[in-house]
């Protein structure tokens, strides 16, 4: 078994129009290493180029937002689920 | 393409609006894309407004409830095809804010205007491009049966 990551709508043209992708990590950030390595047009729209994840980029491991658990460090297991989500925000 | 939504999800988002005037609401458009580009909307999840501190000219969509709501669209086999929001006592039309906090490329924006408690105008935006280069184009709203 693999960790899965959901991915957004608007960055699946960059993953070859999949929804899920699996890769094998032990950690949340190897994780995305691997996800951009398999993808790597996503790397633009997740990292800065100081290589930091991009301020409008949610990582949830399961249900927990990674920056309040050990953010990129963040130890990762074969049945857990990564979901990559933009925010959503705005106003007049 | 166009974003077809229909009547009873469009007045849903309307009444959120007017519901919790003076302040903007915020949801998630869940739905399916066509092969042309367009989309058809099959829900509307009202979210909260996180933004407590500027309730009337911000919002603010919990990541946790995006998470919730993505993994629930997908696992129904739909997609989040777009969002919307208020503008309370304000053109249904996009702001500065909107533009530089929006992210969803490909998704639609969805602003109705609430004028004094009543929802007047609902216009939707479509955002085009990569982050560098993004801007939003106006989308035709077409209200369906079903």
């Amino acid at each position: 078994m693999a960790i899965k990551v959901l991915i957004p709508t608007p960055l699946r043209p960059y993953a070859g129009k999949h929804s899920v992708i699996e890769v094998t990590a032990q950690t949340v950030g190897e994780a995305l290493s691997d996800l951009v390595s398999k993808h790597p047009d996503l790397r633009k729209h997740l990292f800065s180029e100081d290589g930091k994840l991009r301020s409008f980029v949610n990582v949830y491991l399961n249900d927990e937002d990674i920056r309040y658990l050990s953010k990129e460090a963040t130890p990762a297991k074969e049945i857990d689920t990564i979901t990559i989500v933009p925010s959503v925000a705005g106003g007049r | 393409m166009a974003l077809k939504i229909p009547g009873i999800l469009y007045d849903q988002l309307r009444q959120h609006g007017e519901a919790t005037y003076p302040h903007e609401c915020c949801g998630v458009l869940v739905g399916e894309f066509d092969e042309a580009g367009g989309k058809v909307v099959k829900g509307a999840v009202e979210c909260g407004n996180t933004r407590t501190d500027s309730p009337a000219n911000r919002y603010h969509i919990s990541p946790s409830e995006l998470v919730r709501v993505q993994r629930e669209a997908m696992l129904a086999g739909r997609d989040i095809v777009g969002f919307y929001h208020s503008h309370p006592d304000h053109p249904a039309r996009w702001s500065v804010t909107d533009l530089a906090e929006a992210h969803w490329t490909g998704c639609s924006y969805v602003i109705t205007s609430v004028e004094k408690g009543r929802a007047v105008l609902t216009n939707s935006f479509l955002l085009l491009d990569q982050e560098e280069a993004k801007h939003f184009e106006d989308e035709s709203l077409e209200v369906i049966e079903q």
